[in-house]
């Protein structure tokens, strides 16, 4: 054994690589479990290529025969069931671990300096999750899917001039149709190869600054231990129990997910009564409602999802470790959380009167949080230095600033 | 020593034993939870149904062959002659792979063989004397024993049993 790893570290780094980037990886020693997300992002991003790999070989992806061969899997393919309530639940599970660990760099301001690049790469990432999600949703080609893909195609006619256009081509037809199943289901099998090579990008960016730590100081070398054992087994530990509440809704519970509606043959002639997207898209759901316009709407939706590319400007503060320092700011992501929670409640329910008003309160709310950070993070900063700050950070951040006028002097 | 001691485990073979039970416990699982997943290429329940075919001999006039398709592959059942019944158990087939006509029946009126020429599987044509294949010429006997060519066996023989004078079903083997 130890002789063949030999011949091959003469001629490739395996060894090192091994060493430098996994076993010895240094790690610092303060994570808390809300570092853990990251790698069940990655366990999960492989269970859906895994899963979604073995529903390819007996999905059809024809609009006479797509929902026929979905139930062909749920009743037929050995163990088909498994592995396409495997698939479905492990859609949510994703976007319920990214937006853990959106909420983990947006706790602890991981946005900044140095890791802007990581946040955007993080940013691409979500998009290109958010399209595949909503892909793979219309190739059960039900009645939720065919009115999901309607509707959401049909935001491109806001584009100026070309609208109708665009939505034709999109769909490949006048409506969503054969062709757009077939095109749908070939970009939702090669997204998830993208979303990897993007993934590949996070992690050297991830490798080249190091994983961020609650207090958002720089740690000293000592305080940083190996990522074997230390991480290896307390990422294993929290993919325990992500497996105990995944298991319990794949098992006992699969169909939570699944809206009963989309197990109706498509029917383009008849719009349910009440549709809704999955639970994910909620917030951005209840956004894109409360604007009174169509184009209007879809400029703030897209806002909505893309705002957070700007945290690294909008946030103005120099102080590390986001709200564990800084109680306002700290005051502003709770308030935020609140509100996605109250725009997701009211994106699921039928757009009435008095929720219509809640959910544009709430919409007004997300921006105004956004709008109003460079203030208040310039504000805070000056009262917080005032007030007095743990030596260890202040320390940070004159060291911080001496290298900036350092860099800015030579 | 005792320094050597102090930053080093003293309960190594505890340690390894855990680390090893874990690990096989680990390996166990992923092996299990393979399985779905590798089960799943088989063929589906509605290929496994489609495994059994029972055919209706009555429409087969004496002399006259009929393919069927059974799990996807042909079948021929001949009806023979009383000729072809006396010259085919008065032979053995070739020295290739000898075998008694009796043996390759069960009622020696019909002969029930998977049309699959045991070379490099083409579907031979029937002929008078019996069968021969297109792709490279095995010529078989009115038994489906191999004459000539270059198959290696005799054509096989599918599970089939009658369930009437002239009903049988081909199952799953």
């Amino acid at each position: 054994m130890s002789r063949m790893v030999d011949w091959i570290d003469r001629r490739f780094p395996l060894s090192h690589f091994i060493n430098k980037e996994l076993t010895g990886y240094p790690t610092p020693r303060n994570l808390s479990s809300w570092w853990n997300f990251g790698f069940l992002a990655g366990f999960v991003l492989l269970l859906q290529v895994l899963s979604g790999i073995f529903l390819a070989m007996h999905y059809k992806p024809d609009a006479q025969l797509a929902l026929g061969s979905v139930e062909h899997i749920m009743r037929e393919v050995n163990y088909g069931w498994l592995i396409r309530y495997m698939h479905s639940t492990g859609g949510s599970a994703f976007f319920a671990i990214i937006y853990i660990h959106m909420a983990r760099s947006l706790y602890y301001a991981c946005y900044h300096k140095p890791r802007e690049l990581m946040w955007w790469s993080g940013q691409v990432l979500l998009l290109m999750l958010m399209a595949t999600a909503f892909m793979g949703y219309l190739l059960p080609w039900g009645q939720m899917s065919y009115w999901g893909a309607q509707v959401i195609t049909n935001l491109f006619r806001a584009t100026p001039f070309f609208g109708d256009q665009i939505v034709v081509w999109l769909r490949g037809g006048f409506t969503i149709g054969d062709d757009t199943l077939s095109r749908f289901f070939v970009l939702h099998y090669l997204f998830p190869f993208l979303i990897m090579g993007m993934v590949f990008i996070h992690l050297i960016a991830l490798h080249y600054v190091k994983s961020s730590n609650p207090t958002g100081i720089e740690l000293a070398k000592n305080e940083q231990i190996t990522f074997h054992p230390y991480f290896t087994i307390k990422d294993l530990y929290g993919l325990g129990l992500f497996l105990i509440i995944y298991c319990y809704f794949v098992f006992f519970n699969p169909d939570f997910f699944i809206e009963a509606n989309n197990n109706i043959p498509a029917n383009p002639l008849k719009t349910p009564s009440h549709i809704e997207p999955e639970w994910y898209f909620l917030p951005f759901y209840a956004i894109l409602r409360s604007i009174p316009d169509l184009l209007g709407g879809v400029i703030a939706m897209s806002l909505s999802v893309m705002i957070f590319a700007a945290l690294p400007f909008l946030d103005r503060c120099k102080i590390p470790g986001g709200a564990r320092y800084r109680p306002v700011y700290r005051t502003l992501f709770y308030l935020f959380m609140v509100d996605i929670l109250v725009l997701g409640y009211v994106g699921a329910q039928p757009p009435n009167g008095v929720l219509m008003q809640v959910g544009q309160a709430a919409t007004f709310i997300y921006f105004l949080l956004f709008s109003l950070l460079p203030f208040i993070s310039r504000k805070e900063e000056k009262w917080l230095l005032a007030k007095g700050l743990p030596p260890a950070v202040l320390a940070f951040m004159e060291e911080e600033a001496a290298r900036e006028s350092g860099r800015k002097k030579s | 020593m005792s320094e050597k001691k102090q930053d080093k485990p003293q309960d190594h073979g505890r340690r390894d034993f855990l680390g090893t039970a874990t690990c096989f416990v680990a390996g166990a699982g992923i092996a299990a939870s393979s399985w779905p997943f590798i089960n799943s290429m088989n063929p589906t329940a509605d290929v496994l149904a489609k495994a059994s075919t029972e055919v209706d001999l009555s429409d087969i006039p004496a002399g006259e062959e009929k393919t069927v398709l059974w799990q996807g592959k042909p079948v021929f059942i001949l009806h023979r002659t009383a000729d072809q019944i006396s010259a085919m158990e008065a032979s053995t087939g070739s020295n290739k792979d000898p075998e008694p006509d009796e043996k390759r029946v069960q009622n020696p009126e019909w002969l029930v063989v998977v049309g699959i020429c045991t070379h490099l599987g083409c579907v031979p044509n029937r002929r008078e004397e019996g069968w021969l294949c297109p792709c490279h010429g095995s010529v078989y006997d009115n038994s489906g024993r191999i004459l000539h060519g270059p198959a290696p066996r005799n054509l096989d023989l599918p599970p089939y049993e009658f369930v009437a004078d002239t009903r049988i079903i081909i199952k799953k083997a």
